[in-house]
């Protein structure tokens, strides 16, 4: 399948989504879907770094939540509509994406990975010191009941907006991973001096991978302001994210942009299912076991079991 | 005037702590050649070229190849120029398919020269081509973790020739080889400096490196010893010395 098949492909599949949310007319669809839709993202914005040049990073919150702080800022400066707030967001991660990857650059392995926690607790203390976004307090977002131009409720575009960050997300993993840039990625993942001596300028692919990585995981975070109302640090850099971050791509499979999608839409509603019925506090537990029993079982997730090989002939 | 050899290095030093791997080593390469080089385990061959290639960074000296200084390049841009190597032990890229293996060059070094940028119809097809080159062409579409010894050090040559190279390092290429498989690599070295690309042999095995060479250099210690006809050269008391002993 060529690139615009595939995108026209994740079109339909979006629409359809959307229209059986619509159909089943219970506005808890809509709340439970963005948190599948947003973890979706998320893994594929952190696949793309963890999975594709193998350096994983533990600092998703930071990301996450410098693009939901954006908006905040942006709610209280400006009236730019949430699709704007979005991209703006995502260079604010970027930037910082860029930044982390220019410090790291000499570290690998658990190294890189400490670096980036280390990052998110360095960010949260920065939020959590500053007055005009909350601070400790947090803030709150007074969102409109409906939307002006749409007409529907606005959980339903908050859903419609992250079904469209998906589609962007996924288009752009794939045609990352067939792409001279994927096999640049892969390269880097399984040696990175064999890589350079192979003509790949490693070290510009891999402030590409955090830039990108971070761009995305900002957009991602951008809407949460609107979808909770408050934000406060606790929930904005919540371990939820980090942890999600990494299980569902490791879940799922880190080699193809389908892995991430399989343990999001695995672990995400899961969670929510659980939430429901048992306890939200029994959520991390259950992402912490599937991750051991994954670990165990089928380290290269649910397509190394099925067979499945990321990389497409080129 | 002079011609530029292909590859200077002058005055090259490199240390490891207060361990002194390489000395003031000067050599100088010209274009087309076959030169050995040789010397015991330890004695600086790879780090010599690891400078070289950009993998390491030497303190002291400077490398000319192709009439560019190297000096402060990343190994990549060094590939780029024209300077490939082998692995003393095979790097392959574990998750991709040997077709791919080889096709990293042909996007990144090849492609990345001004005034060539092959489709991925000629990629595909060099890929086949280089892979048919060094008897691996049935397994295009397996992983290295599919191959032996000898076919994975295959792999590396392919690889270190998709780059297009000028100067191809072999290193220790023929390591633990049987005798028709170290023939076969030389077969193979001999038959790529006929096409144009000059070779530094890295090898232990002396029938290799005297069949092979036309010039050898040898390092003991961090230091060049000698370096001329290999004939001579291996009659060099200092080097008799190096190899068995007063």
């Amino acid at each position: 399948m060529n690139g615009t098949k595939f995108v026209l492909a994740l079109l339909i599949a979006a629409a359809a989504t959307f229209g059986a949310a619509r159909l089943i007319d219970n506005a808890y669809v809509f709340f439970a879907g963005y948190v599948v839709l947003q973890y979706i993202a998320l893994a594929t914005a952190w696949n793309i770094l963890g999975g594709y040049t193998g350096y994983v990073n533990f600092g998703t919150a930071a990301f996450f939540a410098l693009g939901a702080y954006t908006t905040v800022v942006l709610h209280k400066l400006t009236s730019l509509p949430l699709p704007l707030m979005m991209p703006i967001g995502g260079i604010v991660s970027g930037i910082v994406g860029l930044g982390t990857g220019y410090l790291t650059l000499r570290l690998r392995g658990a190294f890189f990975s400490i670096a980036t926690l280390a990052l998110a607790v360095v960010v949260q203390t920065l939020i959590t010191n500053w007055d005009f976004v909350g601070g400790s307090r947090g803030a709150y977002i007074i969102r409109p009941p409906q939307t002006p131009l749409l007409g529907i409720d606005y959980i339903q575009y908050l859903f419609l907006l992250m079904l469209g960050l998906v589609v962007i997300v996924l288009a752009t993993a794939r045609a990352i991973e067939g792409s001279r840039l994927g096999y640049g990625f892969a390269t880097i993942r399984d040696d990175e001096v064999a890589a350079e001596a192979s003509g790949v300028p490693t070290l510009r692919l891999k402030l590409l991978a955090t830039t990108l990585s971070g761009a995305f995981m900002g957009m991602v975070g951008a809407p949460l302001p609107y979808y909770v109302t408050y934000l406060d640090p606790t929930s904005g850099f919540s371990l939820a994210y980090a942890v999600n971050g990494v299980a569902m791509p490791l879940v799922g499979g880190t080699s193809s942009w389908l892995g991430p999608v399989i343990g999001a839409i695995l672990l995400g509603t899961l969670q929510q299912v659980v939430t429901v019925t048992i306890s939200s506090a029994v959520n991390l537990l259950i992402v912490g076991l599937m991750l051991v029993g994954f670990v165990i079982v089928a380290p290269n997730g649910i397509l190394g079991l099925v067979g499945v090989r990321g990389r497409r002939a080129g | 005037m002079t011609e530029e050899a292909l590859l200077t290095v002058s005055g090259l030093s490199k240390r490891f702590g207060g361990f002194v791997a390489l000395e003031s080593i000067g050599l100088t390469v010209n274009d087309g050649a076959r030169v050995g080089l040789i010397g015991p385990n330890g004695s600086g061959k790879s780090t010599l070229v690891n400078c070289m290639c950009g993998t390491l960074r030497h303190e002291m000296g400077s490398v000319r190849f192709a009439g560019h200084t190297l000096d402060g390049l990343s190994a990549h841009e060094r590939t780029r120029l024209g300077l490939a190597r082998s692995f003393q032990l095979p790097r392959p890229f574990n998750t991709l398919s040997l077709a791919d293996n080889v096709r990293i060059p042909l996007l990144y070094t090849v492609n990345a020269r001004h005034g060539r940028t092959l489709g991925a119809r000629a990629i595909g097809e060099r890929c086949a081509e280089l892979l048919h080159m060094v008897g691996l062409a049935d397994k295009a579409g397996r992983l290295p973790r599919d191959l032996t010894q000898i076919e994975m050090r295959k792999l590396e040559l392919a690889r270190a020739m998709a780059t297009a190279p000028r100067l191809l390092i072999a290193d220790e290429a023929m390591a633990g080889l049987s005798h028709g498989e170290v023939d076969d690599i030389l077969a193979l070295l001999i038959r790529l400096n006929e096409q144009g690309v000059t070779v530094i042999l890295i090898e232990h095995i002396m029938r290799a490196v005297m069949h092979f060479s036309q010039r050898l250099v040898v390092l003991v210690a961090g230091r060049k010893i000698a370096d001329g006809d290999p004939a001579d050269v291996v009659r060099d008391p200092d080097v008799v010395r190096a190899y068995l002993g007063e």
